[in-house]
């Protein structure tokens, strides 16, 4: 039977590990859309200089595992002695920085292909309409399209943001502390592995479903005019 | 590995998919609130904290019911994880495959007298298919790259290999690199595969 006693008591243990799971995902969260912006930008761009390098970046990170990215970034720097030498080297030497670094990679080839969709799904009328009125190209990009871009994007990219939560569970694989990180250590110490793990997954459903209700509530605070709900499809397109 | 994996979990997981998908369409409400359960639960937690959940505590139980230490295999423990993730994905895709097929082409079909089983065989399967396939296909490269995930508990499938090649051989770019590329090949030949199977299922249709 379940030992609810030791539930109880790794409760205080995981939630320091909810400390670190929010912050590599926030950091993430921010420094992948830093990187998705330019990277979308160039994706839709019609030079093949602009789009073949963001292309295959996009292509690399959404077609290989994650944790082959981490594994890749985390041990496979050590590799090269001239990377020692660089200012890099304080950063990638730390488990922590390399976890955000792979997380902020992937999550940008993903935030760029959900922009680029958005960009490209902002009714040509509108924006017409705006040269209409005299706005330059550039104008009409920043209050038209950008704008209605990001209302676009936002089912897209909550699903995201999910994904990139339940993800940074991969930085316990290499030595971090997060909600995952001490689980694992929990269970090496107590040997209770459905106490500790099902109180870790609880964690995590909590913190999805909290940050499901307030996705929910932004997207119907910018609810600027009648968008369809999403449908399943769009849900698994995004998924993938 | 990977692929022997992959495949099987995507048979099991398909199969739990339309047992969820049936469950959640059902008329009866235990049933259906036992399907939310499911999907709601196993989407919100990490794979590797299923992963790992089944492997140790697989491990616990059987070793409780055989009185003796026994260890679960990882292939078992990660084959059954994958499948109850792809399942619970799956349900949601079959669902609103099932939902798309308007209303209308059964209610016909009962109206000319046929039975269920027959209207299930051959009015939704066959156009199931079709709207489930876009769907279905994300989730198999999801699949293809949790897979990896399994290597933490000890399978030596494709990445685990390269873990203990990377380690002798003191080159771990070179071959957490290669390995990227081979996960890379399957899923450009897989997305090629289901890009033209896409296109078959939606043959005879205007804009699909």
């Amino acid at each position: 039977m379940l030992n609810f006693g030791l539930m109880w008591e790794s409760v205080p243990d995981l939630l320091g590990g909810l400390a670190v799971t929010l912050e590599l995902t926030v950091l993430s969260l921010i420094f992948g859309m830093v990187l998705a912006l330019p990277l979308a930008a160039l994706r839709t761009a019609r030079s093949p200089v602009c789009w073949m390098p963001a292309y295959a970046y996009i292509t690399f990170f959404r077609g290989t595992p994650l944790l082959v990215q981490i594994f890749l970034i985390y041990y496979g720097s050590g590799q090269f002695d001239w990377i020692r030498t660089t200012p890099l080297w304080p950063v990638l030497r730390e488990a922590y920085w390399c976890a955000i670094l792979a997380f902020s990679m992937n999550t940008a080839a993903y935030t760029a292909e959900i922009l680029r969709g958005a960009i490209q799904a902002v009714p040509r009328g509108e924006i017409e309409a705006g040269l209409a009125l005299g706005m330059s190209r550039w104008l009409a990009f920043r209050l038209i399209s950008l704008p209605r871009a990001f209302r676009l994007a936002l089912p897209a990219y909550g699903n995201e943001i999910i994904l990139v939560i339940k993800s940074s569970s991969l930085a316990s694989t290499i030595t971090l502390l997060d909600i995952t990180g001490v689980a694992r250590t929990l269970v090496a110490h107590t040997y209770a592995p459905y106490e500790v793990f099902l109180v870790a997954g609880a964690l995590y459903l909590v913190l999805v479903l909290a940050t499901t209700r307030v996705l929910a509530l932004v997207e119907h605070w910018l609810k600027v005019d009648a968008v369809a709900t999403p449908t399943p499809g769009d849900v698994a397109q995004a998924a993938g | 590995m990977t692929l022997l994996v992959s495949a099987i979990s995507l048979v099991f997981g398909t199969l739990v998919g339309f047992l969820g998908a049936g469950a959640k369409l059902s008329r009866f409400r235990a049933l259906r609130l036992v399907a939310d359960i499911y999907t709601t639960v196993i989407r919100g937690i990490p794979e590797l904290i299923i992963i790992l959940l089944l492997y140790f505590g697989g491990t616990v139980t059987l070793t409780a019911l055989a009185g003796h230490y026994v260890e679960v295999n990882g292939f078992g423990a990660g084959v059954f994880a994958l499948s109850i993730v792809f399942g619970a994905y799956a349900t949601e895709i079959f669902r609103g495959a099932v939902l798309a097929i308007p209303r209308g082409q059964t209610e016909a079909a009962r109206a000319l007298g046929m039975r269920r089983a027959a209207v299930f065989w051959t009015i939704l399967l066959p156009q199931l298919w079709r709207f489930a396939l876009p769907g279905i296909g994300n989730l198999w490269l999801v699949l293809l790259k949790d897979s990896a995930l399994i290597s933490v508990v000890g399978l030596e499938e494709l990445l685990r290999k390269t873990a203990i090649t990377a380690g002798a051989t003191r080159q771990p770019f070179t071959f957490y690199f290669a390995a990227a590329m081979i996960y890379l090949l399957f899923t450009i030949v897989s997305s090629t595969v289901l890009h033209w199977a896409e296109r078959r299922a939606a043959r005879g249709l205007q804009s699909a």
